[in-house]
């Protein structure tokens, strides 16, 4: 079976070169050109390898609630194949759980809170049943930034457009990362769905262009409660991928205040000096 | 031995104390006079000044942040990874130093591309200050060298797959090229021997080098004197003086340059604080998405970029294809020709097969059968029957360029042979073709951040070229034009 080419996203560059009036440009219009096409494509750094666009995430790190339930869902589903071997369960207590709370309901028995997130899977195993080694976890919203947005925006983008796939060994494929290796997860919470297109004439080409989802089997939860789901557990990994960076916000707030000041002072101690030089 | 000054047994606790060390350290208050209270600066300055001392302020936080990391940073290919992530959680604070070095880093070369921008401005390189800006040029080139080297620690797809690329450039030299790679990585890939190496360059070799160029730096220029925005001597025989032979248009660096410059400062901390709280990805340029994935050395990144500071020399590397070593090949003979037109005959010989020796290296027979088809089967039946004659490769001419593009700078107080120092007093069309210069480097530098393309290759080509023609060709164009008349006087209008 051939697999759709959905929703392809030409460049600018590529657009203005079809179009063909490079050569009927005067120079300048070709120097100013080029330089609003490199900075418009400053995106284009990271980037896209075309494919689908990402859906934006919700950015709930704030939220302790929606964080504590995204480490639930990440402890119950992500961290029986892929660890977050930087992350140690007690930093936990940063987004408002205890110690105990830790223990009692995130770690199994033999674990200790001090102790990194490990998963438990073989390695060799894992690259039997998958193809390869489920990457870490730990900094994942960092690394998966790019020109489609924020890693937290793919990961949404990603735990949301899984569809069943006969052809593939674990029976799913997705739309942000085709081929992709691992199974739907929560399938049960989502139920199945698959992608629907529709035929496109593009250059002369029928493409297929996606156009949105139909349900097969329903899931245990809506697809209102479940894109709320992915959204906790997407902003955990975020959280997660940098436990400081709230913090880092709020002393900067600080930090700036301090220097607005700071440098007031010394704008006036500069000009308290240099007011008799003539 | 100094003379020993005795102060009155009235005298201040404070005052006897100085005089207990003056006594027995004359040459830290001495220093003291000649680089600070006394060390006179022309009272013009303007906002390009502020740069110096912006990278002494650098150069010192990157120093002490260095420092605070190198106590949990582990150099070994299986650790550094995981050591940096612990830095970055379980270390108090850790985000922050980590944060601030590597921002800094940026800023390091955002601070010194303008300061070199001053010193091409205002002709802070020309007589009696050439030392000053050699000392610079190789204060830049170690700071590359510090920056290629520091990107390896932390262990990440970029941090690896960077130095793989850049350290196979060095495998094109001729001859001795894989070699040298190898001596360079001390393994036959980027591995452990790597960073180990790196690690200990990071953080001594360069930092003594650099730390030995700064002090040669500015003694080169406190002996000479600082150069202003308008190119006149301050402190010559001519210049104005005041009763104590103090200049009348300098004025002690101290105060009013330290306050000057902690104003600077401020104004600084700001933005650089900003960056380090809000954004210290800068949407990937000062930290790319690529490095948060471990090294894998079985798994080529799709695009591998340098970090933004190097991307205009970068660019200028990839610029050199062999078609465009070709063009380079025809401008050297045409250069040797034109020159040995004007030389005495003896030379002219000498010039012209210099000439041809280089367009020949620089793959000028294959490249003239690539050219002009109807030359193909000569040039090719040259080449079979000498096949040194097909020139190096391409990638080591790119490799030439790239270092080139640095090296070149060196020789600035001597290619400009401009009547005036300073651009306020050039023609008015210099004005226009530093600003091309200045857009082309920036063009340079975002071309080199994107995966290559055709006609972004084009561009760099053209841009490249624009680049050396600037440097090599200034000996003749910074001649033209009529410079307007430059004041006795500096410029200065009281705050």
């Amino acid at each position: 079976m051939e697999r759709p080419n959905r929703c392809r996203i030409v460049s600018p560059l590529r657009r203005i070169e079809r179009k063909n009036d490079m050569k009927t440009m005067g120079f300048s219009k070709k120097v100013v050109l080029g330089l609003m096409l490199a900075f418009g494509l400053t995106l284009g750094v990271h980037a896209n390898e075309g494919g689908l666009a990402w859906d934006k995430a919700p950015n709930k790190t704030n939220d302790m609630a929606a964080l504590q339930n995204g480490a639930k869902l990440f402890v119950n589903y992500c961290l029986n194949c892929h660890s977050a071997a930087f992350m140690r369960f007690n930093r936990l207590r940063d987004i408002g759980l205890t110690d105990q709370q830790i223990k009692d309901n995130l770690l199994f028995t033999t674990e200790k809170v001090g102790e990194t997130m490990k998963a438990a899977i073989d390695p060799k195993q894992a690259k039997e049943w998958f193809g390869g080694n489920p990457p870490d976890l730990t900094v994942i919203a960092r690394s998966r930034a790019g020109a489609g947005g924020s890693g937290a925006d793919y990961l949404y983008t990603y735990m949301r457009t899984f569809y069943p796939d006969a052809e593939k060994p674990t029976g799913w494929n997705n739309l942000a990362f085709p081929n992709v290796g691992m199974p739907h997860v929560l399938w049960e919470l989502q139920g199945s769905r698959k992608p629907v297109y529709d035929t496109k004439e593009e250059h002369g080409h029928e493409v297929q262009v996606f156009k949105g989802w139909e349900q097969v089997t329903p899931g245990t939860m809506t697809p209102l409660q479940y894109d709320q789901a992915v959204g906790d557990l997407v902003s955990y990994l975020q959280w997660m991928g940098e436990p400081a960076q709230n913090d880092r916000v709020r002393v900067g707030v600080w930090v700036l205040l301090f220097l607005g000041l700071f440098t007031f002072i010394a704008w006036r101690l500069n000009a308290a000096f240099w007011k008799d030089v003539k | 031995m100094a003379e020993f000054h005795e102060v009155s047994p009235n005298a201040s606790a404070g005052e006897k104390l100085t005089n207990w060390f003056e006594n027995r350290l004359p040459t830290a208050f001495e220093a003291y006079k000649v680089h600070m209270s006394e060390y006179y600066a022309p009272k013009n300055f303007n906002f390009w000044y502020i740069f110096g001392s912006l990278a002494m302020l650098v150069l010192v936080i990157q120093i002490v942040t260095g420092i605070f990391l190198v106590m949990h940073y582990k150099p070994d290919a299986a650790l550094a990874f995981a050591s940096v992530e612990y830095i970055m959680r379980d270390v108090p604070w850790g985000w922050l130093v980590r944060v601030m070095h590597l921002t800094c880093a940026s800023a390091f070369f955002v601070v010194v591309y303008l300061h070199m921008f001053r010193g091409l401005i205002y002709g802070s390189y020309r007589k009696p200050r050439e030392l000053v800006w050699i000392f610079g040029c190789a204060i830049f080139l170690c700071l590359m060298a510090e920056a290629f080297m520091g990107y390896l620690l932390p262990w990440g797809q970029m941090s690896y797959w960077g130095a793989q690329v850049i350290v196979n450039l060095f495998a094109a030299v001729p001859f001795v090229g894989p070699d040298l790679a190898l001596l360079i990585r001390g393994d036959f890939v980027v591995g452990d021997a790597t960073l180990n190496r790196f690690f200990s360059f990071h953080v001594i070799a360069v930092p003594l080098v650099l730390l030995g160029l700064v002090v040669a730096h500015l003694m080169a220029l406190h002996d000479v004197g600082s150069n202003n925005p308008d190119g006149v001597e301050i402190k010559g025989p001519t210049a104005p003086k005041d009763a104590k032979g103090h200049p009348l248009d300098g004025i002690p660096f101290h105060p009013y340059y330290t306050v000057h410059d902690i104003f600077g400062v401020s104004m600084f901390l700001m933005v650089f604080t900003a960056i380090i709280f809000f954004a210290p990805e800068v949407g990937g340029y000062f930290l790319e998405y690529n490095n948060f994935i471990p090294a894998d050395p079985f798994k080529t990144p799709l695009h591998i970029a340098p970090v933004w500071y190097f991307t205009p020399f970068y660019s200028m590397l990839r610029a050199v294809t062999s078609e465009m070593a070709t063009v380079l090949a025809l401008i050297v003979l045409a250069a040797a020709f034109f020159s040995a037109r004007r030389l005495p005959s003896a030379f002219r010989g000498v010039v012209l097969v210099v000439g041809l020796a280089v367009a020949v290296m620089l793959g000028l027979i294959p490249g003239l059968g690539n050219l002009l088809p109807f030359l193909a089967p000569v040039t090719g039946g040259l080449l079979k029957a000498v096949p040194l004659l097909g020139g190096i490769d391409a990638k080591f001419w790119g490799v030439v360029a790239m270092g080139g593009g640095v090296v070149i700078l060196f020789f600035l107080p001597w290619l400009d042979n401009s009547a005036v120092k300073s651009i306020r007093y050039r023609p008015d069309w210099h004005k226009y073709l530093y600003a091309i210069f200045v857009l082309n480097f920036l063009v340079l530098g975002y071309l080199g951040m994107l995966p290559p393309s055709s006609i972004g290759g084009r561009v760099s080509q053209i841009g490249t070229l624009f680049y050396f023609g600037f440097f090599l060709l200034m000996p003749w164009w910074s001649r033209i034009g009529t410079p307007k008349q430059v004041p006795d006087r500096v410029t200065f209008a009281a705050h």
